[in-house]
């Protein structure tokens, strides 16, 4: 325990001693708020314009739901941004240590490749919190002036988390292949697009395809969660995504020696 | 502490160890010589568990290192070819951190240890540095101290003073052999000297065997019944080595023109001749009595180098 606590913190306290998290954080954060002030600006405007028309023609006031409008884009939002910059977090991993020579010393060192992959793992993961831990101070805005549903808004951060693990683990395993950042970068992107498009074909059609496409995807299994259901199936996709690509990981690592 | 036996390392179709068996006996300092390409890396790397053997077995105090790579990996001080650190650390966080991977656990330990290594390699300048900002003899020494910072019984040092200037050279040596007693050591090196001066023993290897294995002083032939000398004679008539050979005392004579370096002409003759009778005189005025002049006339002990360039040719 005390090795994967030991790499999990060299690791961690890395990213923030070159430029990346803070570039990472930054453009998350950036691009989160964007979006969610313009959201939420929308929301305000449609909402006072429907509500004056209502006022005029004397029928009810319509009651917009923040949560459909404001709160599932949002989360959304983060979720695709999320994809997008990952690979910058994973893609250094282990790629970096092949590259520099330093996984001869982390190989050669009384450690098993486990406490390696999960310190790795670990790492990247608080990376991942870190960067969407800023986002919760704008739902005290929601709080003070609209009437959201707290359940949906903690479900969907659980949602998040476990969609971050799943999409971590696969990153890590692309970094473990290759020695080349820019190449893990690439390829885990480009997973990472791929499964989210598994999501967008399931909802067109309607076939057996569609069907294992819809499971297969990251981004499907996140639905139950946005609307405030936290549902044991989309829990057990998640921990079995996440176990399966460490356990890649792992024989990915221990192939090494063969080389 | 060290036994290999039989070890055989193939990448593909490319055998780089072939059948290699040795000991590392506890407290002395081995020295694997060889060419680049020899396989020296590759060994210390299976004995480290960083690869796996393709054959054969490796057992370091008394483990094997394919079923207990753990307590094996606890045994031993590895510094590869290429120090293994994390450029954005500093020297004293990255040595903590070596420390704790390598099994130090409580922190009062892990910074008495730091403390002893950084004296000892000589950090305790940089300790504050990024490893970035290092220079090669600095880096180099980082590596050192990440070897030593556990203690380990054993250190596996792939050419230790690879780029270092020849004052640095010298302190890593003294280091190395301050060692030895305490720890047993195993170098690799492609520099002869080094082997020589620091190892107790040394195995010459190239192409994925051992060509020889001795200790250091019967290699280079300090045989204590005879002694060399090298003379150099121009214009010499064709029978002066026969000549030389019939003088008293005289045991062998080996002759070679000398390369165009020397000079035109120049002959160069390996003489030996016994300890008690000393035959410089004789052998002085027999070259300058059979018309020839004579150049040069110098005691020579074989030294390492001419016998590894001789094991190795040989080997070609």
């Amino acid at each position: 325990m005390r090795n994967i606590f030991s790499i999990f913190w060299r690791e961690y306290r890395s990213y923030f001693v070159s430029p990346i998290a803070y570039v990472v954080i930054g453009v998350f954060i950036f691009l989160i708020a964007n979006r969610f002030v313009f959201k939420f600006n929308e929301f305000v405007q449609t909402s006072f314009q429907a509500i004056s028309e209502a006022v005029q023609v004397q029928e009810t006031i319509p009651k917009f739901s923040i949560n459909d409008l404001v709160i599932r884009h949002f989360f959304q939002h983060i979720r695709t941004t999320s994809l997008f910059l990952l690979p910058m977090i994973t893609m250094r991993l282990l790629a970096e240590e092949r590259k520099s020579g330093t996984v001869e010393l982390l190989l050669t060192s009384p450690l098993t490749i486990i406490q390696l992959v999960l310190g790795k793992f670990l790492a990247g993961f608080a990376l991942f919190i870190t960067m969407v831990a800023p986002t919760v101070v704008m739902h005290f805005y929601l709080f003070a002036y609209g009437n959201p549903d707290l359940g949906p808004i903690i479900t969907s951060y659980v949602g998040i988390l476990f969609f971050g693990a799943a999409v971590i683990s696969v990153g890590l395993l692309i970094s473990s292949l290759t020695e080349n950042q820019i190449i893990a970068g690439a390829l885990t992107f480009g997973a990472f697009l791929f499964l989210w498009f598994m999501g967008q074909i399931s909802d067109t059609t309607f076939t057996v395809w569609s069907q294992a496409a819809n499971y297969i995807s990251i981004t499907s299994h996140y639905n139950n969660f946005a609307m405030g259901v936290v549902d044991s199936r989309d829990v057990i996709f998640y921990f079995s995504f996440t176990f399966i690509g460490l356990f890649l990981t792992y024989q990915s690592i221990a192939s090494l020696r063969w080389r | 502490m060290i036994q290999v036996s039989n070890l055989s390392k193939r990448y593909g179709n490319f055998l780089a160890v072939d059948k290699i068996s040795f000991n590392l006996k506890k407290g002395e300092i081995l020295g694997f010589l060889g060419p680049n390409g020899a396989g020296k890396t590759t060994v210390m790397r299976i004995i480290t568990g960083f690869l796996s053997a393709t054959g054969g077995e490796v057992k370091v105090a008394g483990y094997d290192v394919f079923t207990h790579p753990l307590e094996v990996k606890r045994q031993i001080g590895y510094l590869p070819e290429l120090p293994p650190l994390y450029r954005e650390m500093r020297v004293r966080e990255y040595l903590k951190f070596c420390g704790r991977i390598k099994g130090l656990k409580r922190t009062r330990e892990i910074k008495q240890r730091l403390d002893y290594v950084l004296e000892g390699c000589a950090l305790k300048e940089v300790q504050n540095l990024h490893i970035h900002k290092l220079s090669n003899g600095y880096r180099q020494r980082v590596g050192l101290a990440q070897a030593l910072i556990h203690n380990p019984p054993i250190l596996v040092l792939d050419e230790p003073s690879a780029g270092l200037d020849p004052h640095q050279i010298i302190e890593v040596r003294r280091m190395i052999r301050q060692l030895a007693g305490a720890h047993s050591v195993l170098l690799s090196t492609h520099i002869l000297p080094e082997a020589s001066i620091t190892c107790d023993r040394v195995l010459i290897i190239n192409r994925g065997k051992i060509l020889a294995e001795d200790s250091t002083e019967r290699l280079t032939g300090k045989i204590k019944d005879s002694e060399r000398l090298r003379l150099a004679c121009r214009g010499a008539p064709k029978d002066l080595p026969k000549t030389l050979a019939g003088l008293p005392g005289i045991i062998k004579v080996d002759s070679q023109p000398a390369d165009s370096g020397t000079g035109h002409g120049v002959l160069l003759l390996d003489v030996e001749y016994k300890l008690r009778d000393d035959s410089r005189g004789r052998l002085a005025r027999a070259v300058v009595e059979a018309g020839a002049e004579l150049l040069e006339l110098r005691a020579q002990t074989m030294t390492l180098e001419e016998i590894f360039i001789k094991i190795t040719s040989r080997d070609r």
